[in-house]
């Protein structure tokens, strides 16, 4: 018989992992862990492991991971897509400044994201200046190329992306931008998720970027409150399918605890210079979920000392409740993995990626559109 | 949205970096929040490059992922 290949047999090839991947993604070893998963999953019962990534889902749903696992072994997608969390009314309030002759600048899977009554791209086609940007630079910088225009951020997505935004707001940008604040913390959704009894979590695989600004610390109250295991995992498909054997083995142990498999780009302690630069900008209010209502402390909101980059106060943003779900759409449903998106009526029925209803159809992060791609 | 691409540092000017994405794809990123010198991987999201990728932490992993496999030498070398 031949021996099994090795991880890290060729040094020269480990050199180049992180620019090739090419052993971070090998079906052969992808293979042989889904042997393991197969040995250490229990015979009986089931297992549900959470993960609140939208780019974990992609690679799970692209690499077909979970054909690797045994029937009873669900990974199911928490609230890992910003956009799809976004309340209508924050789409309403952009909507709202866009239609008042403000460029909005937003990443684009914004653009389509229902509001109350339109999206930002309704907003365009009525002759708003809705601008795609690939990062806060970019929209920091249009506005100082055009001093003579008022510039807006909607500033939307996790930790991964809100250290970005307190970067350039501590770098105290000109005045004619200012910053709609939708960014939100991860950890108090997946408080929420543990808490909802009925359903019955066993785990959690917990978004790698996320963690590589927040380090470890904010996930030890699942094993030590709630004796939930949680592993941080990277993103190549061999990354995830060792995170969930890391669960199941803590399962299988009986020892839920927190663990990195994600070494390579998340240490203990994060980074601490994103934590400071936020820190000094942000501070925690309470904030809606689409679809999941309000989580205490889970949204970043500007300190006082940088009111004056808030667009609400500089303009007097003011918008009614919102209405975040449409007739029939069932995203509540699927953003906290309760459903599967094929579970939905609407399902690449009456939503589909060229005519979302619901916003986790829109973003190409939200669990229904990656569903939708796959089935393509 | 989270999605990060590593990507390596080719010149550093004070914040901002131009930086490798393989095949001679090269962007300026802003690198405030990261302590990373010509040669290094950093993670890079919307523009902003948010990690350093640690080649040894790399190497860590797979060692681990040997150890689960039940490979034999623990560094994978003999």
């Amino acid at each position: 018989m031949e021996p099994k290949p090795r991880l890290g047999d060729n040094e020269q090839q480990v050199g180049k992992t992180m620019a090739e991947k090419s052993r971070f993604r090998d079906p052969e070893l992808a293979k042989q862990v889904s042997e393991k998963i197969g040995e250490i999953a229990p015979k009986k019962g089931v297992v549900k492991i959470c993960h609140v990534c939208g780019t974990h889902e992609w690679t799970i749903t692209h690499y077909g991971l979970r054909s690797l696992l045994p029937k009873n072994v669900e990974v199911i997608a928490g609230p890992g897509c910003p956009v799809c969390i976004v309340p209508a009314s924050e789409i309403d309030e952009a909507v709202q400044l866009a239609l008042k002759g403000i460029v909005i600048t937003c990443f684009g899977d914004l653009l389509r994201v229902p509001g109350s009554k339109m999206s930002l791209l309704d907003a365009k086609a009525r002759g708003a200046d809705v601008r795609v940007v690939y990062g806060v630079g970019d929209a920091v910088q249009m506005a100082r190329n055009e001093h003579d225009k008022e510039f807006v951020f909607f500033a939307v997505g996790f930790e991964t992306t809100s250290p970005s935004t307190a970067v350039e707001i501590a770098g105290k940008p000109l005045k004619n931008i200012s910053f709609l604040i939708s960014h939100r913390t991860i950890p108090p959704a997946m408080k929420l998720l543990v808490e909802m009894k009925d359903l019955s979590l066993n785990g959690f695989i917990a978004p790698g970027h996320v963690s590589t600004i927040i380090g470890l610390k904010p996930y030890e109250i699942f094993p030590e409150d709630y004796a939930m295991p949680v592993v941080v995992a990277g993103f190549e498909p061999l990354d995830l399918m060792f995170g969930v054997y890391m669960v199941l083995k803590q399962l299988d142990e009986g020892k839920p605890k927190l663990e990195n498999e994600y070494l390579r780009a998340v240490n203990r302690e994060g980074n601490v210079r994103a934590q400071e630069v936020m820190r000094e900008v942000f501070s925690t209010v309470d904030g809606a979920w689409r679809g999941l209502g309000t989580i205490p402390l889970s949204k970043y909101t500007l300190k006082n000392e940088y009111s004056k980059y808030d667009a609400h106060q500089k303009y007097g943003v003011r918008v009614g409740k919102g209405v975040d779900m449409q007739h029939g759409c069932r995203c509540h449903l699927v953003v906290i993995g309760k459903i599967k998106p094929t579970e939905c009526p609407l399902f690449m029925k009456t939503c589909t990626p060229q005519k979302p209803v619901g916003a986790c159809m829109v973003s190409v992060e939200g669990t229904c559109r990656i569903w939708a791609r796959a089935e393509d | 949205m989270c999605l990060a691409i590593p990507a390596r540092v080719v010149n550093r000017k004070e914040d901002k970096a131009e930086v490798d994405f393989g095949e001679g794809v090269l962007r300026e990123v802003n690198v405030t929040l990261v302590e990373a010198k010509v040669g290094d991987y950093v993670l890079v999201h919307a523009g902003y490059a948010i990690q350093v990728l640690d080649e040894k932490e790399a190497l860590e992993t797979l060692r681990l992922w040997n150890e689960i496999l039940g490979a034999e030498a623990a560094t994978g070398r003999q």
